[in-house]
């Protein structure tokens, strides 16, 4: 496949994986009818889960708050219908841990609370930074971060490049697709708002070559008018990564370890750029996203707007079920989604996809010994030696691996895709953060054990 | 002529870098405590760490200098503590002896799986992929990695379920920190009975995911003595400061047959024993 | 845990229990060690071809010797060693290949289960199997037999059409089954100053290239024939399965470097093209320097490596006791592959200088 694009600029490494999304990239985006149930988990974005406000019991409104930030890094969250909140429960997060979760019997009549729209061409960054805040918005490319967090840099980093991300570089995903050619001009708009939130004058739209119809709806929706530049991207995978997008776009590297405003950049997602238009324009807050429900074993693949707190079950069941031989339900994309053990886990702010595949297309992981083949090497786009890293993990040698720069992984699984060993690569590294992250916290302990002692 | 001049000039050679080293060792000889080497005779010489220092003669070193106790030892028997303790000078703690045990009954056959687990045979690696896909979110991974850090070998991998031999277990710890669950507790060695359980969910969900589970009857509770079982929300657990007797499993009638003496019910199937009867060859 | 999908019985929804649970990425490229093997195979099999074309079914004998031994061996010890599925990954298969390549066809049959040993026993299975193997298998076997059998391991038969006498290497056959390589010619004949010169040009005449590109000439069974080795070497560069840095500076290092000492001492060594065409340095550059196992992961270290290998083969030509040094340069460039990997370890996307945290 050959795509042209704009940009220049090429990140290292990355893999050409079958993007397999003509599964569902013409399917347009349905709206799901009400359920009789919807258990939303309460702790959906990174940082700290948010505070309950109600109880069993309660009656709530569709977008009520029902539950309130704890803490600076950290979003509301709100009922997805009107109805009784019937229970406070535990259910199986998709991290495959037990989540406790709101569950919200719906009266049928779906009213909305009292939105509070808001001019955002007349209103104060302020104002609107306030009203994403308040909407719950989270990163809805996966990572969940919250939204209004990302568009409040401390004062000493100047940010002058707005970059959406519109790569959609996960195989499988169409979600974002079909946000951007059924309603680009949401898209722009809430680029738009958040450019007058940083006070930014550059505003890019990057999105992957292999969606050339995108590029034209997002230009001829008028984003010349909000000044945005729509930029087709090399066709590779993690083009959508944060750090290799920014890298794309505008030739800046992230140092190790900083985060995107360390050089100047805020990326926001196309999803997220959509959910803030409706936020403010129509004071909507954040009770549902666009998911992929697709693979091959799903019987009829689509692209469905989902309440927040739809069980799997339920949103596979609006595809017409699965065909037989499953052996594997992912939430998010191939790549980098998460595999589920439970099809009563509900959709979140971050579910931008449903994958259900069959044993012959899954990954099948043996942990055969490193050959030495270079593959990972010539693969990984943040320009570490996985192979190695992982021997050091296997052999429980945190600090080699730390010194190495195992910190830098993303786990956009670039490496285990290409192994021939079949070595679960992302496996040693998630393992490798996180003794990693429990020994630089003993050592701050220390350290400030004895900076209190001197 | 030849070979002589060959085994002249070996000799020789032999010779002047034998004197070499022996002026060496006499010239550059460390002081060092004379007792840290009778110390270090005294202690097992197992090398575990369990005491925090890196291996016995490091121990031994800090015994001599004061900075370790000789309760330190978890492995040393009493009397070998008393020992060091007397040439030393130093006073004994009173402990006793620990042992490891893994608080979990769960077994393959016994407990369900959430789904398939496929990825690295180490339990900490596997905890990090959807809670390693055992149905009870607390229960024993079976991945051996705290077999695969004991010295001595006195883990035993049965049926996907961790079963520590009390009597090859030289109660040093490295299982405890290696076990991703904290399924692993020291406790002392004159304790048998043990609740195999560590879930904390309900006895009906537990149920739903475990054949083996502690479902908080109470009914052994009701058969000990007075404080010799605790109550922890849906949990029962042995109070090991006051050990109950042995035939304790036998008495209460544990309906789920968590509670045993000495071994899961996993392993007692294995023995052929029935639950309850293999007390004596424990005690 | 509610049974949500149990209720609904109408609709077709997976077994929670049936289903995989593994880290992401949940798809793959599909590559496995055993296609890699194979691949590697079909591209050696021009040169097998060329082996058994220009010096009879005695190459074929050798060839299926060495597999057999090679792949029998393995799994003998991963039998024995708990790994009873080492051997269908196809790697023990590839080294005997490699190994039969780097004999003479007319070897024993029982240097066959010797080298097979040295390869696979000593080579690989004693580090800890594959992957774990600092040296190349075929080359430990190859220089272990040449040490063990110096006599039996540089005794070359005459190729195919070396008897008739229009063939350039006529007169270098000295009986019906034996006769001299061309580098061992060169090398016997620097040492005497009067007829070195014709030697040296006849070895590099127009017609003598077309011999060594044939391979129409004595040497190592697979060594000889360097248009297939070239062939096998191209698939592989095609697929990706090795890095062209491997050949391309091996190769060029000793063109460069014999060309230069060639430049200034004409009698010292014969030229350039003779050295690159001649020996094993195709079948080395190609398949041997770039074992994955063996060889440094990065493509500047590929680099380094293949350089090293080139400069250490010269040396031996010129001015070393054996007239061919290509075996000897890979093991030695083996033994410096993790220092090169070192060295060559690539900086993290987004760090300055290497950033020395402790």
């Amino acid at each position: 496949m050959n795509f042209a694009h704009d940009n220049h600029i090429y990140f290292y490494g990355g893999i050409h994986p079958d993007d397999s999304k003509a599964l569902s990239a013409s399917e347009a985006i349905k709206d799901a009818p009400l359920l009789d149930k919807y258990t939303v988990i309460v702790g959906q974005n990174i940082g700290a889960p948010p505070k309950l406000l109600v109880k069993k019991g309660d009656t709530v409104k569709k977008g009520q708050k029902i539950a309130e930030p704890a803490g600076f890094v950290s979003v509301p969250l709100h009922s997805p219908t009107s109805g009784t909140v019937s229970a406070l429960t535990d259910i199986v997060g998709v991290f495959g841990t037990m989540a406790s979760a709101v569950e919200i019997t719906p009266d049928g009549k779906d009213e909305f609370c009292e939105l509070q729209k808001l001019d955002w061409e007349t209103a104060t960054p302020e104002q609107v930074l306030a009203k994403i805040a308040d909407a719950g918005l989270v990163g809805m490319g996966g990572a969940a971060f919250p939204t209004a967090v990302k568009l409040s840099p401390p004062k000493t980093k100047k940010i002058d490049v707005l970059i959406i991300n519109g790569a959609e570089c996960e195989p499988y995903l169409t979600a974002d697709y079909r946000l951007m050619i059924e309603t680009p001009e949401r898209v722009l708009r809430g680029a738009a708002i958040f450019a007058k939130v940083l006070g930014v004058k550059t505003i890019m739209v990057g999105v992957e070559a292999n969606k050339p119809d995108a590029v034209e709806k997002l230009r001829n929706a008028g984003a010349d008018k909000f000044g945005i530049e729509v930029k087709s991207l090399r066709v590779r995978y993690p083009q959508g990564a944060e750090k290799q997008l920014i890298y794309a776009l505008t030739g800046r590297k992230v140092p190790a370890g900083g985060l995107p405003m360390d050089v100047g950049c805020v990326v926001q997602n196309v999803g997220t750029c959509a959910a803030a238009a409706d936020a403010v324009c129509e004071g909507k807050p954040l009770i549902e996203r666009v998911t992929t429900v697709t693979g091959s074993k799903v019987a009829r693949p689509g692209n469905w707007r989902l309440r927040l707190g739809t069980p799997i079950s339920k949103a596979l069941e609006l595809c017409g079920g699965c065909k037989d031989g499953v052996a594997k339900i992912v939430s998010g994309g191939p790549m980098m989604g998460l595999a589920q053990i439970s099809l009563d886990t509900t959709i979140m702010k971050s579910s931008s996809g449903i994958l259900v595949l069959g044993r012959d297309e899954v990954a099948q992981y043996a942990n055969q010994p490193c050959i030495r083949c270079g593959k990972c090497v010539d693969t990984c786009p943040m320009e570490l030696m996985p192979g190695p890293l992982s021997l050091y993990v296997e052999n429980e040698r945190f600090d080699l691996a730390e010194k190495e720069h195992a910190m830098d992984c993303m786990e956009c699984g670039s490496c285990a895709f290409v192994c021939p060993s079949r070595r679960p690569l992302v496996q040693h590294f998630k393992r490798a953060k996180a003794e990693i992250g429990a020994m630089r916290k003993a050592r701050a302990a220390g350290a400030a054990a004895k900076g209190g002692k001197g | 002529m030849m070979i002589l001049y060959s085994i002249l000039i070996l000799a020789g050679l032999g010779l002047v870098l034998g004197l070499m080293i022996a002026w060496t060792a006499k010239m550059f000889a460390v002081e060092q405590d004379p007792r840290v080497e009778k110390v270090l005779s005294m202690l097992p010489g197992a090398n575990c760490g369990g005491c925090g220092f890196a291996g016995c003669a490091d121990f031994a070193k800090a015994l001599a200098e004061g900075r370790a106790e000789v309760g330190g030892c978890p492995v040393s028997s009493k009397e070998a503590k008393g020992m060091i303790a007397s040439f030393l000078g130093l006073a004994v703690s009173d402990s006793v002896r620990k042992v490891a045990v893994v608080l979990c009954g769960g077994s393959s056959s016994l407990a369900r799986k959430a789904a398939e687990y496929n990825g690295i045979s180490d339990c900490r690696s596997a905890n990090l992929v959807a809670g390693g896909a055992k149905g009870c979110r607390y229960g024993c991974l079976g991945l051996a990695s705290c077999a695969r850090v004991c010295p001595v070998n006195a883990i035993e991998i049965l049926d996907g379920l961790a079963i520590v031999h009390p009597e090859l277990c030289i109660g040093c710890g490295k299982c405890v920190k290696a076990c991703p669950r904290n399924l692993i507790k020291l406790v002392p060695e004159n304790a048998h009975v043990h609740v195999f359980c560590s879930s904390r969910d309900k006895g009906a969900d537990k149920k739903k995911v475990c054949d083996v589970p502690c479902i908080g009857c109470r009914k052994c509770v009701k058969a000990a003595g007075e404080n010799e079982m605790l109550v922890e929300g849906f949990l029962v657990r042995t109070n090991y400061e006051k050990p109950p007797a042995n035939d304790l499993p036998v008495r209460a009638g544990c309906p789920t047959n968590c509670l045993q003496s000495g071994f899961p019910l996993a392993y007692l199937k294995k023995q052929g024993g029935m639950p309850g009867e293999k007390e004596e060859k424990v005690a | 845990m509610e049974t949500n999908s149990e209720v609904k019985g109408s609709m077709n929804l997976p077994k929670q229990e049936e289903l995989l649970a593994s880290v992401s990425p949940h798809i793959h490229s599909g590559a496995s060690i055993r296609k890699i093997m194979l691949t590697v195979i079909v591209a050696l099999l021009p040169a097998c071809t060329a082996g058994v074309l220009f010096f009879g079914l005695a190459a074929l004998k050798t060839i299926l010797l060495c597999v057999a031994f090679c792949v029998a061996i393995e799994w003998i010890w991963g039998r024995l060693d708990g790994r009873p599925d080492d051997w269908k990954d196809m790697s023990a298969a590839l080294t005997g290949i490699l190994l039969a390549l780097n004999l003479a066809a007319n070897v024993p049959w029982w240097i066959c289960p010797i080298g097979a040993f040295l390869a696979i026993g000593i080579g690989k299975q004693l580090y800890g199997g594959i992957g774990y193997n600092p040296f190349n298998p075929a080359l430990v076997a190859r220089v272990g037999l040449l040490i063990g059998f110096p006599k039996l391991m540089t005794t070359w038969m005459p190729s195919l059409n070396m008897s008739s006498a229009s063939h350039p290497l006529n007169q270098y056959v000295l009986d019906a089954t034996t006769c001299a390589t061309p580098l061992g010619v060169a090398k016997t004949a620097m040492t005497r100053p009067d007829t070195v010169n014709d030697v040296f040009s006849a070895l590099s005449a127009p017609e003598t290239y077309m011999v060594y590109l044939k391979g129409d000439m004595p040497g190592c069974l697979g060594e000889t024939s360097v248009i297939a080795l070239l062939l096998g070497g191209i698939l592989l560069l095609a697929l990706r399965l090795i890095k062209w840095q491997v050949p391309v500076a091996f190769i060029g290092t000793v063109a460069v470097f014999t060309g230069i000492v060639h430049y200034f001492n004409p009698a010292a060594t014969p030229g350039p093209i003779f050295h690159v065409l001649t020996g094993g340095l195709f079948l080395g550059a190609f398949f041997m320097a770039t074992d994955m196992v063996t060889s440094p992961m990065t493509n500047r270290g590929a680099l380094v490596f293949g350089a090293g290998c080139g400069l250490i083969t010269t040396l031996i030509r010129v001015w070393g006791g054996y007239p061919e040094g290509v075996s000897f340069s890979i093991l030695i460039m083996n033994a410096l592959t993790p220092m090169i990997d070192r060295y060559t370890a690539h900086r993290p996307f987004g760090t300055r200088k290497k950033t020395e945290e402790k």
